[in-house]
């Protein structure tokens, strides 16, 4: 960590977005974890979408459990709401936050730990119901905050700081959310922004529910040889499927592709995305075919990144309990408590 | 790109944008940092070793290195009004709050038997014999004036200069075991070689003033008087008292001093008139800004045409108006407007239009060449004239300047007569002395004050203009209080804490990166420096600063880090993991005349 506040002076040529903020205003607190931590890499990542995003502070709500991973929302987003949950409660939190008031971005952060232990059960159920959120998992194999233990996400065989081998079967939370229904299904690494950014817009625009599983080197415990989960280890693992190319509306489109390199995804409000292929035979749209992908690949010992899975027509939780869409926490006493004759109908129709 | 050699000292010596500024290479903000520890004494000699004439500096200085200060450019874009630090004043801080420092004065070196002479007593000169002294050689000043100083005491006017203050800094030069010898005019150089001096220095300056030959100026020549001998007629008590309306001509600094000058000695209604615009005018930003304090009015485009006299009497000046055109070369004329011509009632006239150099006293037939310009042929860095054992600095060298680089030549030129009477080539130059060490001092500490202030540029005190006005002795600025100074002494950023990066420990695990506030640093994929220079994280577009790149790191890709606003903050390297930037110190001092300076065969055969 650093004792001294970041400077507010900034690069003379720094710009503001279409909502006059510029990057710096979407910092937050200085971050207390340790230097090199890809968890701060990933804080820098969400900033840098929110800003090119012309996300507005006040309208963003963080939610996160407990781990390092889950402190990060203190670093990011100082203007915004922010909810710290109990170990792997996020979800329930952020859920019932979604069903309140509809109209927020909601951002869940959370930890291997917080996630694919002690929440996992919440984990699936927040995907099952498709809640519109961008849920980020930063995932180092560690529980971090407590000393670098293995967590659900660790590789078999791999090795711990202390030259123990995880004799476990990992979870993998990117296949956990394909089955448990997520519309929106990425992994990315805190070491490579260039690809990291554009998935994080994409996400934010995504309306459903939307998973980013996130490699993020653990520097004090979980960055040795012997680890899946360090800066070498991804970066000599890591298989891009696609590159994400995030276009704000239809019309913008000016990048010509050749033919069979691209895919267009059109999603619900009007903005695209271009899909890069970087490899052949990849769909982004054929769910039963990117969970055999992945299985296969990552078998191998490779790290597959990208775009994973992508549902066009997603809906989400209010779609599905067909709620108004004035978020129900903007309701007066006359609405919620419409009266006797109201209920009086309601009655007469079950009779 | 390929990868910075930052064993060139030249590199980080650019970083250190004031020190690469300055043309004695003062180093700037080792001697802030001692100005803010209260440690007045030490930042003086820092300065004294660099500078010769804090005191002097500290108030008179043209300040190169303001200009070229990275504080400006860190707060351009950030709301408040840009500010350098005020580095000249806060080297009068030092030299005004220091204790006794004669104990802490060099030794002599032993005598050398050789001797040396310079002609004037200027800048130049002092710097030299002070140089020399050190070093072990007999030094004589002759000067025409009684006292050393040079222009120092003769032009610039003592309410911006005490007297105590040259005094001060002169004597620590003859307390060195210089001679002095004060009201001797060098006639003839040809007699001076003929005495036998092992070297000459002419640091004779540049003495004669331009005139202005118009209409009536004969007839009214009893109320016209040249500029610099004006001034230097005051600062000797010849002068005491001037006419109720003057008339100043010209726009530089001596302008400026005449014109101040003038309304302490009796001018109510002093004009500045000048043919040229405001903005293009020579004098500094800050002499117009003090001359315009003290009631000045500033007349801009107009060219004098008459002087006009009644009985031999001088009763006005007329002036032609004009307006500048620009060509397609942006070169400017002066075209008259073709109003009618404007007439200004005065008692005097003071012409500021400029000087020039003047030698009557060297002879042309002894083998010292001159240019066309009238000014002496000598190498450009040795300053060597054609006669080898003759050496020229400051204002006789190149025409007028200033103190700092009178100083910074009479330096060179002490180096050169050194390597010269010691058989050396005096066009091999020594290199600088560096150092680089790490300011580490633990997990996120720093020997440096690290933390950005936002404290703007401080303002120094004035005394009150009615007392300044009445006496030419009333030094106008006051100078900052140990408080105000620390204040000022914080908005260095300290440039010279470098940022070091060591690629091989480098994870790229991008913490650098993001934590930088100024968007310095960036790992990309190399290519040629202009394409790098748009391809950064925020575009590098001040091409006066370079950027630092490293070799590849394991990704392939290379680190670039611009170094135009980096705030020195350290921030980059509290956040790396594993220790590939540090904050290293280096301070550099150009090597002075003695031991140091020569070529390591000589030393080897000396030894
Ligand atoms: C009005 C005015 C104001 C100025 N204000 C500033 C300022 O605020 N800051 C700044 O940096 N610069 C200022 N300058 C410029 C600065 O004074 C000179 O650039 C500087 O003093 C040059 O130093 P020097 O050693 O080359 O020569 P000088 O300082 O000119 O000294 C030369 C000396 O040599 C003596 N001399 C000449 N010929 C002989 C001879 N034959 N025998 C014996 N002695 C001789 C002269 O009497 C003179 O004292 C000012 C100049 C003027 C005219
Ligand atoms: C209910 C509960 N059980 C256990 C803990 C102890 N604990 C704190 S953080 C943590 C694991 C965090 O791991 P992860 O989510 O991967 O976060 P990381 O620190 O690795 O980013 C655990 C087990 C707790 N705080 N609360
Ligand atoms: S312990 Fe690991 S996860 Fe936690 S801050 Fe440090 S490096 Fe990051
Ligand atoms: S900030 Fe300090 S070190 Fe940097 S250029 Fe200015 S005075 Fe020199
Ligand atoms: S010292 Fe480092 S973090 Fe601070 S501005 Fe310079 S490059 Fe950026
Ligand atoms: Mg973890």
């Amino acid at each position: 960590m650093t004792y001294l506040a970041k400077p507010k002076l900034h690069h003379p040529s720094l710009a503001q977005n279409k909502v006059c903020y510029t990057r710096r205003d979407y910092e937050g607190r200085v971050s207390t974890l340790c230097a090199g931590c890809g968890h701060d890499s990933i804080s820098a990542a969400i900033i840098q979408a929110c800003w090119e995003m012309d996300v507005e502070p006040h309208r963003v709500a963080k939610m996160s459990g407990i781990g390092c991973s889950s402190k990060t929302p203190d670093y990011f987003l100082g203007n915004s709401h922010g909810f710290n949950t109990v170990h792997g409660r996020m979800p329930s939190v952020l859920t019932g936050a979604n069903l309140a008031n509809r109209s927020l971005l909601y951002l869940g952060v959370s930890g291997d730990g917080d996630s694919a232990s002690i929440g996992i059960g919440q984990f699936a159920h927040v995907m099952r119901r498709g809640v519109n959120m961008v849920y980020i998992l930063e995932n180092n194999g560690v529980y971090g905050l407590t000393k670098g233990q293995f967590s659900a996400t660790a590789d078999q065989g791999s090795k711990s700081k202390k030259g123990a081998i995880n004799t476990e079967s990992p979870i993998d939370t990117i296949s956990l959310a394909l089955q448990m229904g997520a519309t929106f299904v990425a992994r990315g690494f805190s070491g490579d922004k260039k690809q990291l950014v554009p998935i994080i817009k994409a996400a934010i625009a995504h309306k459903g529910a939307a998973f980013i599983d996130v490699i993020s080197p653990c520097v004090t415990f979980n960055n040795h040889a012997g680890s899946t989960k360090s800066y070498d280890y991804v970066r000599e693992h890591n298989e891009a499927v696609n590159r994400v190319d995030f276009i704000p509306t239809r019309q913008e489109i000016v990048v010509d592709y050749a033919e069979g390199q691209v895919i267009e995804v059109e999603q619900h409000d009007g903005t695209v995305l271009l899909l890069r292929k970087l490899h052949r035979d990849y769909d982004p749209h054929d769910k039963v075919g990117a969970m055999n992908y992945i299985t296969k690949h990552q078998a191998e010992g490779e790290v597959v990144t990208g775009l994973l899975y992508v549902d066009n027509d997603a809906g989400d939780l209010h779609e599905h309990l067909n709620t108004i869409d004035a978020p129900l926490n903007t309701l007066g006493a006359k609405q919620l408590s419409p009266g006797m004759a109201a209920l009086e109908k309601i009655n007469q129709r079950l009779r | 790109m390929r990868p910075t050699d930052t064993r060139d000292p030249d590199y980080f010596h650019k970083v250190v944008d004031c020190q690469w500024a300055c043309p004695a290479h003062t180093p700037v903000p080792e001697y802030i940092r001692l100005v803010s520890a209260g440690r007045y004494d030490a930042a003086y000699m820092v300065n004294w070793w660099s500078n010769v004439f804090p005191g002097v500096l500290g108030r008179t200085c043209d300040r190169p290195c303001e200009p070229a200060c990275r504080r400006s450019r860190v707060e351009e874009g950030n709301g408040e009004k840009p500010q350098p630090v005020a580095i000249c004043r806060l080297k009068r801080v030092a030299a005004d709050h220091k204790g006794e420092v004669a104990a802490q004065m060099p030794k002599p070196r032993p005598r050398n038997g050789k001797r040396v002479a310079c002609v004037g007593g200027g800048p130049a000169s002092m710097t030299v014999a002070r140089d020399l002294a050190l070093a072990g050689y007999q030094v004589t000043v002759f000067e025409s004036d009684p006292k050393p100083g040079g222009f120092m005491r003769s032009q610039v006017p003592r309410f911006r200069l005490p007297e105590s203050v040259i005094d001060e800094e002169c004597g620590f030069i003859t307390e060195l075991g210089v001679e002095f010898r004060g009201g001797t005019r060098i006639g003839s150089l040809k007699d001076l070689l003929a005495q036998g001096w092992d070297a000459v220095f002419v640091g004779s300056g540049a003495p004669r003033a331009r005139d202005l030959d118009l209409p009536g100026r004969k007839e009214a020549a009893a109320h016209i008087h040249l500029g610099i001998d004006w001034l230097a007629s005051v600062s000797f008590g010849h002068v005491e008292k001037i006419g109720r309306r003057v008339i100043v001509l010209g726009g530089g600094n001596t302008a400026m001093d005449c014109c101040r000058s003038a309304r302490r000695l009796g001018g109510e209604e002093v004009k500045v008139i000048v043919r040229s615009g405001f903005d293009e005018m020579k004098a500094s930003p800050w002499e117009k800004e003090d001359a315009m304090h003290e009631g000045i009015p500033i007349l801009n485009y107009h060219v004098p045409k008459t002087f006009e006299h009644e009985q031999g009497r001088l009763v006005a000046m007329t002036f032609e108006l004009v307006r500048a055109e620009f060509d397609g070369n942006g070169r400017r004329t002066l075209v008259p407007t073709g109003a009618p011509d404007v007439r200004v009632e005065c008692d005097d006239v003071l012409v500021a239009v400029g000087q020039e150099n003047a030698f009557p006293w060297i002879e042309r037939d002894i083998g010292l060449e001159f240019d066309r310009w009238g000014l002496p042929v000598l190498g450009a860095a040795s300053l060597q004239s054609t006669l080898p054992r003759v050496f020229f600095g400051g204002d006789a060298a190149f025409g007028p300047k200033n103190i700092i680089w009178a100083v910074a030549h009479g330096h060179e030129a002490a180096v050169s007569i050194d390597k010269f009477l010691q058989g050396e080539d005096v066009n091999e130059r020594p290199p600088p002395m560096v150092t680089l060490v790490s300011q580490k001092m633990g997990i996120h500490e720093w020997s440096y004050d690290n933390e950005i202030t936002r404290e703007q540029r401080q303002v120094v005190p004035w005394v009150a203009k009615e007392l300044a006005l009445s006496s030419i002795k009333v030094e106008v600025e006051l100078g900052f209080d140990a408080q105000a100074a620390c204040k000022e002494a914080a908005r260095c950023l300290n440039c010279d804490a470098q940022t070091v990066f060591l690629k091989d420990a480098c994870i790229e695990c991008d913490a650098c990166v993001d934590i930088c506030p100024m968007d310095c640093i960036t790992f990309t994929t190399n290519a040629d420096e202009a394409e790098l220079r748009k391809r950064l994280s925020a575009p590098a577009l001040n091409l006066s600063q370079d950027l630092y790149v490293s070799d590849h790191v394991k990704t392939g890709r290379v680190m670039v880090k611009d170094e135009d606003v980096c705030l020195h903050c350290g921030l980059c390297a509290e956040r790396c993991p594993t220790g590939a930037w540090d904050m290293q110190k280096f301070l550099l001092q150009t090597t002075k005349a003695g031991p140091g300076c020569r070529s390591k065969t000589t030393l080897g055969a000396a030894a």
